[in-house]
Parts: structure tokens; C-alpha cells; sequence
């Protein structure tokens, strides 16, 4: 029930104005919506590199956090899209960071405000590795990203 | 047969055991008096004293008025102390998981620092309204009309009642929050406190906000735990700690009849102490039907000590791993078994015999756990068929009334010797875990002892207790006896164990 009005504000704000390294990629209905992202300065893990984040809103947005993950197109794609490396972002695109869970959620925040948070989380990172147990975790998991309980035992990335 | 003077002789050290009990609370007091000044349960020392045997603990059981009673009677006496509104009373003692001490004395010393860390900030007082603020925008649902009623606690972050309403609706029913709800605004760790909260939600959620509240204030406390039993309402209160583990077996019993071990809450574990009973479970849930099948179908290479299956084909093995040729059936060289291909006949030679002493003594381990653990599968397995036999129990009584005119009090021994049962088998089962870890020596000639009178009271008496209904009645003295005889046989085991550990008077095959 808000989740509409709130969003539709959310785009109108975006399509005026987004800070840079961010661009909508699709947003035709209110409950899926993509965005690219791109890190700006001179960090060699993502030169020149566009990534794709999906946004999933359930009816409770913003009170409940959107679902957020990192989603692949084939390099043979127009719009090439790899799972960029992190030590906190699974290869398969779950990220885990406690902005995107019901306890680190605020109601305040946006999708940009998501975005821009990711953005300067790979921004920070030097690291070329992905989480431990990735490939575990990668074949195995069939659960949604909220419904994974992470510890957010690092805060240094 | 035990006699009188020797069950004396356990009640007397009974004493000797409270006295160091007794002291040593007094200097823990000394360390953090936080726990003594709870007040309210704190036990009677002397009534107790008189009536407690070794492996029994002081404790009280709570109803939910008893646990709210307690909470808003500290809450107050706090309140009136540093002279806040109940309120934040509240909200200190609960961000300070209710060490009224510690609390207080850090309010005395910073106050402003305290409230703030506690989520309260300054100027916390007055009643809180909801407002409508012209040229208003809710941050969370952007909506901007004119009479738009707003709500904001004392950080200012503004949102409209309707947003507000919603955000507490998903922490407390959905994420199960109480104590802790923060203000929606981002990075803003205020805790909206009661007041504010019962402004904005429904008299439904403020019920459930309160019974969430409530379990957090025993969950906070280390000497209050919730009774495990299903839909059981009950705290029990109990002064034991999580350092005396070592040295006490914390068996409660709750209201609702459910015994449960105070120190994990797992169900009555006595003798064995928590840690070697998380061991112990452990253990047998990665390795029991493995450990047996083990034994049962594999031997280990003489050399190297491999498990090796043999699946098939003939005699002559050679490990996988160490390359070792050897005879399975004699275990010894197979350059030893010159011609004799395939098939071994030969009688004892020497490189056989050493190989073999080597693979039992491997196996010997093996065997020694399996023994206990057979012999605590079974007791827990009858443990389980209690439930059956309590049933046929009641139907047995209801028939011994009709068929030998005995009136229901009368038949209320049979009622008596199930529980008995149940509670001797219960303590059987764990007897055999805690002997698991026992390093041997002289205590354990006497543990073993005291297992084996209970267990052969306990296997007389459920014999007796599956005769023919008609039998019974004629029983009924012997029946009496034995259930009495099962339950000395239990205390005395009890008694025994209990006071070896509390005195640290066991030596145990591994570190815990």
C-alpha cells in the first residue's frame, strides 16, 4: 500500500537527478527494479566495469528492506554485467551487509541510498577474493537473501 | 542391602556440603553484589538447609504476575532512586540488562552519558503528543497533507503517525523486538520507550509489545530461565551460575511438573554436568551408528591404522593408503603365508598375534564407547516407552479398582512406582555418559556399584510392575517396597556423585 506512492516518488527524484556512477536500468513496475553501478576512481578490482543490481520491493517497503543482489548478463550481452568481486558479495550476487537486513534496515533509506552505499563498499575494497565458503554456499544455498541469517562479523570491508 | 546408618552418614555430609555453599555465595557477593540485591527471591539459607539433599539446588518457580511483580517493583524502586520517570527507569534498566547496581552507580558518576547510550537522551520528560506540522513530508512514505499528524521523539526524527505505526507493528510482530526498538531514522540509536509507544499502536500489539518486554527481562537475568515445556508459562529463579557448572548438576522442577536442568535447560541430566552432557550428544549424534558399523564390518590396517571394509575378493589385502600387504583373516604379513594363496589356515605366528594386539587395543575404544552408549540408548528407549507404560498404568489401576475392590487411593501405588520408573531410568541413562568420561579409580568402583543396585532395583521393579493385572493387587506390598527401595537407590547415587563433584573429587579422561 505504500510501497507505490513512495516509490513512484523515489523514481521521480531519480530521473531528475542521481549522483554519479549511477543510472537506472529498469523500472517499468513497482516491485522489480535494476540498477547499474560503477565505481569512479582508480581501484583496479572494477576498472571499467559496469555491475547490475536488482531491487525486489514487497508490499511493506520501505518498512521491510528491498531485496538486493547483484545479477549477471553474459559477457556476449550488449550490456555485458559480471557479479563484481568482494569479499562480502557471494559469486552468485547475494551481498551480505547488514544495511539490507531487518536489523540494519532503516525506513529512511532509498534505493539510492542503497546504491550509494554499495558503490563506496566496493569503492573501499582491495581484497580480490570472494566470501569464505563461497562455492559451499554458492551450490547449495536455495533460500532468499533475507532469509539467510549473516553475521556481519567484518566491518573493516 | 543398605543400611540406616549409612543413608545418615549422606544426610550429615549434606551439611558440610551446604556450609560451603553457604560461604562461598558470601564472597561472591563481595564480587558482584548485583545478583544479591535482587531481593524479593533471595533464599532462605537455614529452612533449606535442613531439608536438601547433595544434588538438590534452591530454587523458586515464577508465574508471569510473580515476573511482572518483581520487574516494575525495581523498576520503581530505580525510578525513585535516581528520581526519573518510570519510564526511563524502565529503558536504563533494560539497556543496563538489569544490573540495578552496575546501573546506578554509572547513572551517579555520567548521568548525561548514560541516558544517552541508553537510547534516552536529555529532556526526557513530559507526556508525548502527536502533532501536525505544516509543510510537512514524511521521509518514509513521502506524503505531505495538510493535517498530516507527526510523530517524533526527543531526536526529532520526524515521521507521520502512519509510517510509525507501521515500522513498530514490523518489530514487534514480525521481528519479535521489544527492549531494543530504535527510532526509524537512520543511524539513530534512540529506543522508544513506552510512553511513545503506547501513543501509536493498537491495544493488541501493546499487549504482545508487553509480553516480549517481559521475556527479555527474564532473559536478561542470569538466574531467571524460562521453563522449556511447551506452552509452559513459568520462570524458575535460581542463584546458580554459569561458573558453578562444573561443580552442580541444577535440577529443577517446574510448576507444570517438567524437570529441567537449570544450567542448559535440557531435560533432568543428572548425574552427568552440562558440559560433559553437550559432549556426550555431540558425540553421539556424529558417531554412534557409525562407530557401530564400524565395528561391525571393518578392521584397520595392522601398519598404518586405516579403516579398511573388506567388500569383497580374497584375503590378501593390501592398504590403499600405506601399502601395507597383510592376511585378513589372521591380520598377520602375507609374505609370511607363502604358498597358502587366498586362504589363511595358518595357527598363531608371531607377526599375526602382534598385529592383532595392536588392532584391539585400537578397537578396545571403540568397543568402550559403544558399551556406554548401548547401555544409555537402551534406558532412553525405555525412558520412552514410559509414556505407553504410563497409559497402560491408568488403565491397569481402573481395572485393579473393578476387579479386586480396591478403592482408587489404593491403587495409587502403582501411579507411584511408574514415576519412579521414569525418574530412576532417566537418572540410569546419564549414569552411563558421565561414566563415559570417568577415568578409573577407586570412586568409580563405588560409582559403578551404586549404578548396578539401581539398575537391578530398577529391573525388578519393572518386572513386578508388567505382571497380570490380577497378580497385582497381591503385589501391591512388594511393589511399595521396591518403588522405595528404587528411589533410595537413586538419592544415594545422587548423593554420591554429586558431592565427588562438587568437591572435585573426580578424575575425568578428558579435559572440560
Amino acid at each position: 500500500m505504500f510501497a507505490g506512492k513512495r516509490l513512484s516518488k523515489e523514481l521521480l527524484k531519480m530521473k531528475e537527478h542521481l549522483p554519479p556512477g549511477i543510472s537506472i536500468a529498469k523500472s517499468e513496475n513497482l516491485e522489480e527494479w535494476q540498477m547499474d553501478i560503477q565505481v569512479l576512481d582508480e581501484n583496479p578490482l572494477y576498472q571499467n566495469q559496469v555491475y547490475r543490481l536488482k531491487f525486489t520491493f514487497s508490499s511493506k517497503y520501505p518498512i521491510e528492506p528491498p531485496e538486493v543482489q547483484f545479477i549477471e548478463l553474459s559477457s556476449t550481452s550488449e550490456t555485458p554485467r559480471p557479479i563484481p568481486i568482494h569479499p562480502h558479495i557471494y559469486s552468485n550476487g547475494i551481498i551480505c551487509l547488514d544495511l539490507l537486513s531487518s536489523a540494519g534496515w532503516s525506513p529512511v533509506q532509498t534505493v539510492e541510498s542503497v546504491c550509494m552505499s554499495i558503490q563506496s563498499m566496493l569503492t573501499a575494497n582491495t581484497r580480490d577474493e570472494r566470501p569464505p565458503g563461497d562455492s559451499d554456499f554458492v551450490s547449495y544455498n536455495r533460500r532468499r537473501p533475507r532469509d539467510i541469517n549473516f553475521f556481519y562479523d567484518d566491518d573493516n570491508v | 542391602m543398605e543400611s540406616d546408618d549409612d543413608f545418615m552418614s549422606v544426610a550429615s555430609s549434606a551439611d558440610d556440603f551446604l556450609d560451603t555453599q553457604a560461604s562461598d555465595d558470601e564472597s561472591l557477593g563481595e564480587v558482584d553484589f548485583g545478583d544479591d540485591f535482587d531481593g524479593g527471591f533471595s533464599k532462605d539459607k537455614d529452612i533449606i538447609a535442613t531439608s536438601r539433599k547433595p544434588y538438590e539446588v534452591d530454587f523458586k518457580v515464577l508465574n508471569p504476575d510473580d515476573i511482572d511483580r518483581e520487574q516494575n517493583r525495581q523498576i520503581n524502586e530505580v525510578s525513585s532512586i535516581l528520581s526519573l520517570p518510570p519510564e526511563s527507569s524502565a529503558i536504563l534498566l533494560r539497556y543496563g540488562r538489569w544490573n540495578r547496581e552496575k546501573l546506578i552507580e554509572g547513572y551517579m558518576d555520567h548521568p548525561e552519558e548514560t541516558l544517552e547510550e541508553a537510547g534516552l537522551g536529555t529532556n526526557f520528560e513530559g507526556t508525548p503528543k502527536t502533532e501536525v506540522v505544516p509543510g510537512f513530508v514524511c521521509e518514509i512514505c513521502c506524503e505531505d497533507g495538510d493535517n498530516l499528524e507527526t510523530y517524533a521523539m526527543r531526536c526529532g526524527h520526524r515521521f507521520c503517525v502512519d509510517c510509525y505505526r507501521h515500522y513498530l507493528a514490523q518489530k514487534i510482530r514480525e521481528e519479535g523486538e521489544a527492549a531494543r526498538i530504535e527510532c526509524p531514522g537512520d543511524g539513530c540509536n534512540m529506543i522508544v520507550d513506552s510512553k511513545s509507544l503506547s501513543l501509536l499502536v493498537t491495544p493488541r500489539l501493546k499487549e504482545r509489545y508487553y509480553t516480549l518486554l517481559q521475556r527479555t527481562y527474564v532473559d536478561d537475568k542470569e538466574n531467571l530461565k524460562w521453563c522449556p515445556a511447551p506452552n509452559c508459562e513459568y520462570a524458575v529463579d535460581c542463584q546458580v551460575k554459569q561458573r558453578d557448572l562444573r561443580r552442580i548438576v541444577p535440577t529443577v522442577e517446574c510448576n507444570c511438573k517438567h524437570h529441567f536442568c537449570f544450567g542448559c535447560t535440557l531435560n533432568d541430566h543428572q548425574p552427568a554436568p552440562c558440559q560433559l552432557v553437550r559432549m556426550w550428544l555431540k558425540k553421539c549424534e556424529d558417531d554412534s551408528e557409525t562407530a557401530n558399523w564400524i565395528s561391525a564390518n571393518t578392521k584397520e590396517c595392522p601398519r598404518c591404522h586405516s579403516t579398511i571394509e573388506k567388500n569383497g575378493g580374497c584375503n590378501h589385502m593390501t592398504c590403499r593408503k600405506c601399502k601395507h600387504e597383510f592376511c585378513w583373516m589372521c591380520m598377520g604379513l602375507w609374505s609370511e603365508h607363502g604358498t597358502s594363496w587366498y586362504n589363511c589356515n595358518r595357527y598363531e605366528e608371531k607377526s599375526g598375534s602382534e598385529a592383532r594386539t595392536a588392532q584391539a587395543k585400537s578397537r578396545a575404544s571403540l568397543e568402550r564407547y559403544l558399551h556406554y552408549y548401548n547401555r544409555y540408548a537402551n534406558h532412553e528407549q525405555s525412558a520412552k516407552l514410559d509414556k505407553d507404560l504410563f497409559l497402560k498404568t491408568e488403565k491397569k489401576m481402573t481395572s485393579l479398582q473393578s476387579q479386586s475392590g480396591l478403592s482408587w487411593i489404593e491403587v495409587q501405588f502403582l501411579d507411584t512406582a511408574s514415576q519412579a520408573l521414569q525418574q530412576c531410568r532417566q537418572t540410569l541413562k546419564w549414569t552411563y555418559a558421565f561414566a563415559y568420561y570417568l577415568a578409573r579409580n577407586n570412586l568409580t568402583e563405588i560409582f559403578e556399584d551404586n549404578q548396578k543396585d539401581l539398575e537391578m532395583a530398577v529391573e525388578n521393579l519393572s518386572e513386578m510392575f508388567e505382571k497380570p493385572v490380577p497378580e497385582l493387587a497381591n503385589l501391591k506390598v512388594d511393589i511399595l517396597d521396591k518403588t522405595a527401595y528404587c528411589n533410595k537407590r537413586r538419592v544415594i547415587l545422587l548423593s554420591d556423585t554429586a558431592e565427588n563433584l562438587k568437591n572435585g573429587e573426580w578424575s575425568f579422561n578428558v579435559d572440560w
